[in-house]
């Protein structure tokens, strides 16, 4: 043994990391140019949905998905230091086994009654939602249409299933037509949507491509993540908005964004929808969200169905963010507000990150999003309004973002 | 209608030529990221053409076997069958 051990020659590796070589290099350049990094942001203290403290400044947060400002609400938080003393800190199980607790079923009933649906299914992230019911409901020969501007996590579904999997330009109904009507027959079709689509803010028309993809006998999938609690009348989302929640096969949801905790969920009115938790692995292999989660979140989903005021409100700032913005000269991902989402275009990722800091210095935080994130090789300041944000505060935000435009050559 | 090679293959080289913008000569062995140097979003508006002159799918799946010009031509002919 210790022979051949001997005669073995330790041969010179690959190294793995090297694949990464370019990112590394392209991260290298950027900060060399003494910019911040904006990708390295810590936030010290909290100190409503709408401020934080980084770098020992207050700041405007005008980047997270805080949607509804629910974060801090006095009711969601109360709920959670509940749940913390009655049922622990964690599961530390599945939700198939030792992880399915009171509060588990509380929050599914809460999204039954919000989406007004038969069944509800919580994950613990908004990613594993998309990741188990796309990559489990669609197998061998099946195939999935998609979007091309589709969101990671359903591009992940995807590849983790075995279904043929065929994107469309985004937003392209004729496109989307195409395809269906050249799947082979008998096939099973699921055809995935998104209701916002995040990087530029603008929404699907879902109406019109759901009324197609059901003339071809697809199943619909529809993620509502950046929609949820503020578009639609109960804030069910785009499709509800756009009258056709009752054609949606499954929605997808999380908890990270407008219910202003973590988890994820599908919500459905598939008679069989119950046997998802016994087949769908990114549900089963994983320990079930902390008791407090679900609590937070039960009581952020109650008080939604009934913050007809907020969205109101809501709706106002983005129109008012859109408006000041593009009289300041700057170029929008979208002509018309559209979400709450208002992605600033930037000439190139160099003048976007000068930009950003720039808007830091000002004291507001926006997020820089640049490819493979953006579609076209956009490199975007995307701004996510909040319920919260004051119209003092929006008003304050035109202004810095005019002032570093200036600063940083934009305008 | 089951077409040969070489009319197919006629076909895709017309359907390349406003993705080629070095106009570097194609034959089998061409591959599209290394050689004509295709992005994500080229190869996407070009299968999306592939697909619409000879309405035929080629997902995403497929798309992953297909790294030189000869391959897809080979899997365009197969589809057609």
């Amino acid at each position: 043994m210790t022979d051949m051990l001997s005669e073995n020659e330790t041969q010179g590796h690959a190294d793995l990391f090297s694949k990464f070589d370019p990112l590394i290099e392209m991260r290298r350049d950027l900060l060399s140019t003494g910019v911040t990094d904006p990708f390295g942001l810590v936030m010290e203290k909290v100190i409503s949905p709408t401020v934080a403290l980084c770098n020992g400044r207050e700041t405007i947060l005008l980047g997270t998905y805080n949607y509804m400002g629910m974060t801090f609400d006095p009711d969601v938080i109360a709920a959670g230091k509940q749940a913390l003393d009655d049922f622990g800190a964690g599961t530390t199980g599945s939700r198939v086994l030792n992880g399915t607790y009171a509060g588990h079923k509380a929050v599914e009933e809460a999204l039954c009654d919000f989406y007004d649906m038969k069944h509800a299914m919580v994950f613990s992230t908004g990613y594993q939602a998309n990741l188990g019911i796309i990559s489990t409901i669609a197998g061998k020969g099946d195939y999935i249409v998609l979007d091309i501007d589709s969101h990671a996590s359903i591009w992940d579904g995807c590849k983790m299933g075995d279904a043929e999997v065929v994107p469309f330009k985004h937003n392209d109904i004729e496109a989307m037509e195409k395809r269906l009507r050249r799947i082979p027959e008998g096939a099973g079709k699921l055809v995935v949507l998104e209701g916002v689509y995040s990087m530029l803010g603008d929404i699907a028309p879902l109406k019109e491509m759901i009324a197609v993809a059901k003339k071809y006998g697809a199943m619909v999938l529809v993620d509502e993540a950046h929609s949820m609690g503020f578009i639609g009348p109960n804030g069910r989302g785009v499709a509800e908005d756009q009258g056709c929640l009752e054609d949606v096969d499954f929605v997808i949801g999380t908890f990270s964004k407008s219910v202003g905790t973590v988890g994820g969920f599908c919500v459905s009115n598939h008679p069989k929808f119950e046997i998802m938790r016994l087949v769908c692995r990114p549900y089963v292999f994983t320990a079930s969200l902390p008791p407090s989660v679900v609590a937070t979140a039960t009581t952020s989903i109650r008080k939604l169905m009934t913050a007809a005021e907020k969205r109101a409100h809501l709706w106002e700032s983005s129109r008012t963010l859109h408006k000041g913005l593009t009289d300041a000269g700057f170029q929008l991902g979208t002509d018309e507000p559209q979400s709450a989402i208002i992605a600033v275009i930037m000439p190139d990722l160099e003048r976007g990150a000068m930009m950003w800091e720039a808007l830091l210095h000002e004291g507001l935080y926006v997020n820089l999003a640049r490819p493979p994130a953006t579609p076209a090789n956009m490199t975007l300041l995307r701004c996510s309004l909040c319920a919260e944000h004051s119209a003092e505060q929006v008003q304050q935000i035109i202004g810095m973002f005019t002032r570093a435009g200036k600063t940083a050559g934009i305008l | 209608m089951t077409m040969d090679r070489a009319e197919t293959s006629a076909r895709i080289a017309a359907l390349i030529e406003p993705f080629n913008k070095k106009g570097i000569e194609v034959a089998d062995a061409t591959r599209f990221t290394d050689d004509l140097e295709f992005d994500s979003l080229t190869v996407m508006d070009f299968v999306a053409a592939i697909e619409d002159e000879f309405d035929i799918i080629i997902s995403m799946n497929q798309q992953a076997e297909i790294e030189n010009y000869g391959q897809l031509v080979d899997a365009v002919v197969k589809l057609q069958g």
